[in-house]
């Protein structure tokens, strides 16, 4: 039904969905701070509705599991309770601090978070700078869609590209055979998982993280560009003056993000990717708890790991966060 | 403005290709103009390395399984033969799950689009008390979650372990498309509903007949959005599914390609050490990409452009 057609049911009908429509609001404000719940309820109750389906999805998918971390101190039986039968106080925690192959995959999610971050955040960067040189807007579009195009593929599809090309007669070694060098069983030598790993981020993360620096290129004001010419800043001085400058905040937000996200190494990836002969390098937090977990059903020691792990995350964020709020004043909220 | 003189002269075709060397006037000075063809040429060559998995996958695909063990297949087909499709496609399991995909994106994104869409809505009204209160509590959960071994609890203590529940429902709100509705909806102008609410519409009316019909741009890149992904997920399946019957396509690729790494102990425990042939992987590779592929020119539009108004409001 359109709105005019509807119009004919002016009269008769109530007036509720506007804030400052409801007279009888207007008659009771001056009792405003006792009711206000009441009556905004009373006004709104059907956008509450709305609320109720997504909030109720929340609370269980999200902060029952949260609760349900309260295992890492209590002791877990498959069949009994989910927030486990007996409190057994810093049990599990002691467990992994103790635990040598705990601190081995931690030291791998640190290096391996350390080396996206190092080298893959920069990237996009150096991206849009290069496609923004372009002057061809059509060579421009064309090379934007291909390089967004590997963050549409499934993890499994980038695994299964790069165990097909990493294989004894994959294209990598084809092209080593041709320079004559000897073939490399990448798959099964620890020393090449995280150039392997740092690799396949790049070829799916790097385009597709060139939007918002595009976005933020396009809305550079041109006559900074011009003044800039006319103070006799050649083409390196502009963009390391006006351009740089111009997308440091967006810069600043991503960095932030990615340092949030350091920990959550490419763990479905991995898990894809990795095999025992490459656990010295691969494992991580995620993919050691997953099999101490999943497969060993040691669930409160697996949880106890994730808490850790999942409290390091957040501290990164929120410190990350609040540097760059005291000393760039740009932040995520 | 193209003549057939310009196409047939290379350094002008050259320049219609990088565009021109005279811009605003000023004429661009020899090593700006070196640094542009270098940059130029540099970016044929990443566009080259990023599309060359993707032109080995499909030359794999089309190729005999001994040319490829014998590393001659790089980016044109040797021993071309389209059996390995037909031998692919002639697999019912192959069917089934890929039947499955489809079923759990179309149900996944069902689900998803009501509660996204419910939820940006209600959020959108500035003048809702506790507004702040439910948006705080979708964005923690960005930065801080249950983790797997909880999750994996629920799941299994609510009984949907082995049902299209737990493929479908734990990852229906994805927060930061909730903020993309979220920012649309609250740039939508609100004469227009003031408008709706004076003829007589209650909430849900003026949600339904008003803003989504006035909403289909944002619907659409949303719809796109969850699609891509659960078309591509494969972990909630390989974890809470136990029965090859269940799985999506993905992870019947997923137990493809474990022939070659064997991440899952059990398997290797059981000496499963046969290796699929390359060119079945690829086929299989390439089926499941296919959809995507083929739509990808349409919808790209639309991502680059959910992503920019999801960074507005951050």
């Amino acid at each position: 039904m359109s709105i005019k057609e509807s119009a004919v049911d002016v009269a008769t009908a109530p007036v509720e969905a506007l804030p400052d429509a409801s007279p009888s609001d207007r008659r009771r404000r001056p009792r405003r701070a006792r009711s206000t719940w009441r009556r905004s309820f009373a006004r709104d109750w059907r956008l509450y509705t709305l609320l109720v389906l997504p909030v109720v999805f929340l609370v269980v998918f999200r902060y029952v599991p949260m609760a349900g971390n309260v295992i890492a101190f209590r002791r877990y039986r498959p069949g009994g309770s989910m927030f486990g039968d007996e409190w057994v106080g810093m049990h599990y925690i002691e467990l992994f601090i103790n635990d040598p192959t705990f601190w081995r995959v931690f030291a791998n999610t640190l290096i391996l978070g350390a080396l996206s971050l190092v080298i893959v955040f920069p990237l996009p960067i150096i991206l849009a700078l290069m496609l923004n040189e372009l002057r061809s807007q059509r060579f421009k579009r064309v090379a934007q869609s291909i390089s967004y195009l590997p963050h549409f593929m499934s993890v499994v599809i980038v695994a299964g590209v790069v165990l097909q090309l990493t294989s004894a007669r994959g294209s990598i070694n084809q092209l080593l055979d041709v320079v004559g060098i000897e073939s490399v069983p990448f798959m099964q030598l620890s020393e090449w998982f995280r150039t392997i790993y740092v690799g396949s981020e790049i070829w799916q993360t790097v385009g597709w993280g060139t939007i918002l620096y595009l976005a933020a290129l396009s809305t550079i004001d041109p006559q900074l560009y011009e003044a800039a010419r006319i103070d006799g800043a050649g083409r390196w001085r502009q963009t390391w003056h006006v351009t740089l400058p111009g997308i440091r905040p967006t810069m600043i937000v991503l960095l932030i993000l990615n340092i949030g996200t350091f920990m959550a190494v490419g763990f479905e990836k991995i898990l894809l990717l990795y095999n025992p002969l490459l656990y010295p390098t691969a494992d991580v937090i995620a993919t050691y708890l997953f099999r101490v977990g999943i497969f060993s059903s040691q669930f409160s020691y697996a949880a106890a790991i994730g808490l850790f792990e999942a409290l390091i995350g957040l501290t990164l964020i929120l410190s990350a966060n609040w540097i760059s709020k005291k000393t760039v004043g740009t932040s995520l909220w | 403005m193209v003549t057939n003189n310009t196409i047939l002269d290379p350094r002008k075709r050259a320049a219609r290709i990088f565009g021109p060397s005279v811009v605003g006037g000023i004429r661009d000075s020899r090593s700006y103009t070196a640094f542009r063809w270098l940059n130029a040429a540099l970016l044929v060559v990443i566009c080259f390395l990023t599309l060359y998995p993707f032109l080995n996958i499909v030359a794999q695909a089309f190729s005999s399984e001994a040319f490829i063990n014998s590393g001659q297949v790089n980016l044109v087909p040797r021993g071309f033969n389209i059996s390995t499709f037909s031998y692919v496609l002639g697999d019912p399991m192959f069917w089934r799950n890929y039947g499955n995909t489809v079923l759990y994106t179309v149900v996944a994104t069902a689900i998803a689009m009501f509660l996204t869409t419910t939820f940006a809505y209600a959020l959108s009204k500035h003048h809702l008390k506790g507004r702040t209160f439910f948006i705080g509590l979708a964005v923690f959960t960005m930065f801080f979650n249950g983790g797997l071994i909880p999750n994996y609890i629920l799941i299994s203590t609510l009984g949907m372990k082995n049902t299209i529940w737990a493929i479908v429902l734990p990852n229906a709100i994805s927060v930061f498309n909730l903020l993309v509705m979220k920012s649309f909806f609250e740039n939508f102008p609100t004469d227009l509903e003031e408008a709706a609410a004076i003829d007589g519409l209650n909430t849900y009316g003026i949600l339904a007949r008003v803003v989504l019909p006035l909403s289909k741009a944002v619907i659409a890149t949303m719809v796109l959005f969850y699609a891509v992904s659960f078309w591509n997920s494969w972990f909630t399946a390989f974890l809470y599914l136990d029965r090859s019957e269940l799985y999506p396509v993905t992870v019947y690729l997923r137990n493809l390609i474990a022939g070659a790494t064997a991440a899952d102990p059990s398997a290797q425990q059981a000496g499963e050490a046969t290796q699929v042939a390359s060119n079945v992987k690829a086929v299989t590779m390439l089926l499941i990409m296919a959809p995507i592929i083929s739509v990808y020119p349409f919808i790209q539009k639309y991502f680059v452009s959910g992503v920019m108004l999801g960074s507005v409001k951050q």
